[in-house]
């Protein structure tokens, strides 16, 4: 579904990624680890060009989406994303931020659009925050706000960058619940996380980076249990 | 304190306090649009729209009103163009506007930009394309950032607006000192001139201050 190739980020001097191919399948829920700096969110921001790639493709359904003539807006409608700070619209009430963009991009009636942000917001939990403002919602209820939000364009793949890091220790785990569902239900996922339990739950195959490049790959068994290379050692001995 | 001029006079003050009113309006309104145009080509991507823009603003700020108005009076000299009462006062008109528009233009800037970068990456990353972030999601929250400072220029043009006095515009502040000089009293107009500004700026900041509170209701 998603194929990078060969992708190279540079920030000024810094080289964040360095010559990264990374395969995912449809259905399958990929979860990348590493330390701070790793470059993990970078190649998790190129994937939907909200980074853009200095070199090296990004293959999408089939189409290079670094291309200039892909109109990305459209790709993006495909990619829902959500973000360690939530980025919930604060103008808006919880209801009115998961209904924009199916009202704005794909033109749905304001009564259908209605509808799915319910649904969307019974899936998460949170049917009786309808109306609140996102300033009045704790953090781990804003995440699943936005986890609705970003479902609400019904995506093929969705994205996470780091979704529980900026909670407290209590709301991690009613994110991650949600996003459990989520892969139960077969949705394709990328996800950084430092969430090494969860990675090993509900992980099809897990990513360790380090220095822009991938070090180690394989299923959560070999990953956790059997690490071959001194980084990812090291690395894990912090959890 | 002796008011008795009052009676026979008042009507000065009125008058002036119409001319007043009339020439801070149109001064912020046409302030509003200069200000809104230049602050888009402030942030815009094109090198010489951000020189043309960043220059204006820094000279408009960086020289005095009082000259400004007297280039355009005189160098303009629009009373020659439209007729004179009319002329002098689209010359208020014109510096007024011009000069806040500068301000404005700061202002709505700051308030693009203090809106969380984060707002604009959720945004695209639904599909929007930058115009509809833009207007969806990054204005909206930028107006409620900058009205209290918009308020603020607001006040600031109506009092300013007292300098076009000089150019011959029988504004408020003209008129009170009209008063002055044919009733030989010297504090009193002036008094009443600027207890006069203080209730049109008392009642602008009142009145922007319950939308402010409506505004605020998100937070």
């Amino acid at each position: 579904m998603i194929e990078v190739k060969k992708l190279n980020k540079r920030f000024k001097n810094l080289h964040v990624l360095k010559d990264v191919d990374l395969k995912i399948e449809k259905g399958e829920v990929v979860v990348i680890i590493g330390p701070s700096g790793s470059g993990k969110s970078t190649l998790l921001r190129c994937l939907n060009l909200l980074e853009v790639p200095e070199s090296g493709d990004v293959i999408f359904e089939g189409i290079k989406i670094n291309e200039k003539d892909v109109d990305i807006n459209k790709v993006r409608q495909k990619m829902g994303m959500v973000f360690q700070s939530f980025n919930l619209f604060p103008n808006m009430t919880v209801l009115e931020n998961i209904m924009l963009s199916p009202m704005k991009l794909k033109k749905k009636p304001s009564d259908d659009a209605n509808r799915i942000a319910l649904d969307l917001l019974r899936r998460v939990g949170l049917s009786d925050k309808a109306d609140y403002y996102p300033a009045k919602l704790s953090g781990g209820q804003k995440q699943r706000v936005a986890i609705a939000r970003a479902l609400a364009m019904e995506p093929d793949v969705m994205l996470f960058d780091e979704p529980t890091s900026a909670l407290d220790p209590e709301m991690v785990k009613e994110v991650l619940t949600v996003m459990k569902e989520l892969a139960y239900e077969g949705m394709t996922m990328v996800i950084v996380t430092h969430e090494m339990n969860f990675a090993k739950e509900v992980g099809d195959r897990i990513i360790f980076m380090d220095g822009g490049t991938i070090v180690e790959e394989g299923t959560p068994d070999v990953i956790f249990t059997q690490p071959k290379s001194d980084r990812l050692k090291e690395f894990l001995s912090h959890f | 304190m002796n008011f008795d001029f009052l009676p026979k006079y008042y009507n000065f003050f009125i008058q002036g306090t119409k001319f007043t009113v009339l020439i801070a309006f149109f001064s912020v309104i046409l302030g509003i649009i200069f200000g809104t145009i230049l602050s888009l080509m402030r942030i815009s991507n094109n090198k010489i729209l951000k020189a043309v823009s960043t220059a204006y603003i820094e000279f408009m700020r960086g020289t005095p009103l009082l000259v400004q108005l007297f280039i355009i009076y005189y160098g303009l000299d629009f009373s020659r163009l439209i007729g004179g009462d009319l002329g002098d006062i689209a010359s208020g008109i014109a510096t007024l506007s011009l000069n806040s528009a500068a301000y404005v233009a700061e202002i709505i800037r700051s308030g693009i930009q203090s809106v969380d970068k984060g707002q604009m990456e959720a945004a695209r990353s639904l599909g929007m394309t930058y115009r509809m972030a833009m207007r969806y999601v990054i204005y909206p929250q930028a107006f409620k950032n900058i009205l209290p400072a918009l308020v603020n220029e607001f006040i600031v043009v109506i009092k300013e607006s007292s300098i076009v006095s000089i150019i011959g515009i029988h504004e408020l502040m003209y008129n009170a000192d009209t008063v002055r000089g044919v009733t030989f009293r010297p504090f009193e107009p002036l008094i009443i001139a600027a207890l006069i500004y203080f209730m049109l700026t008392f009642t602008l900041s009142k009145l922007l201050g319950k939308l402010e509170g409506r505004l605020k209701l998100s937070d």
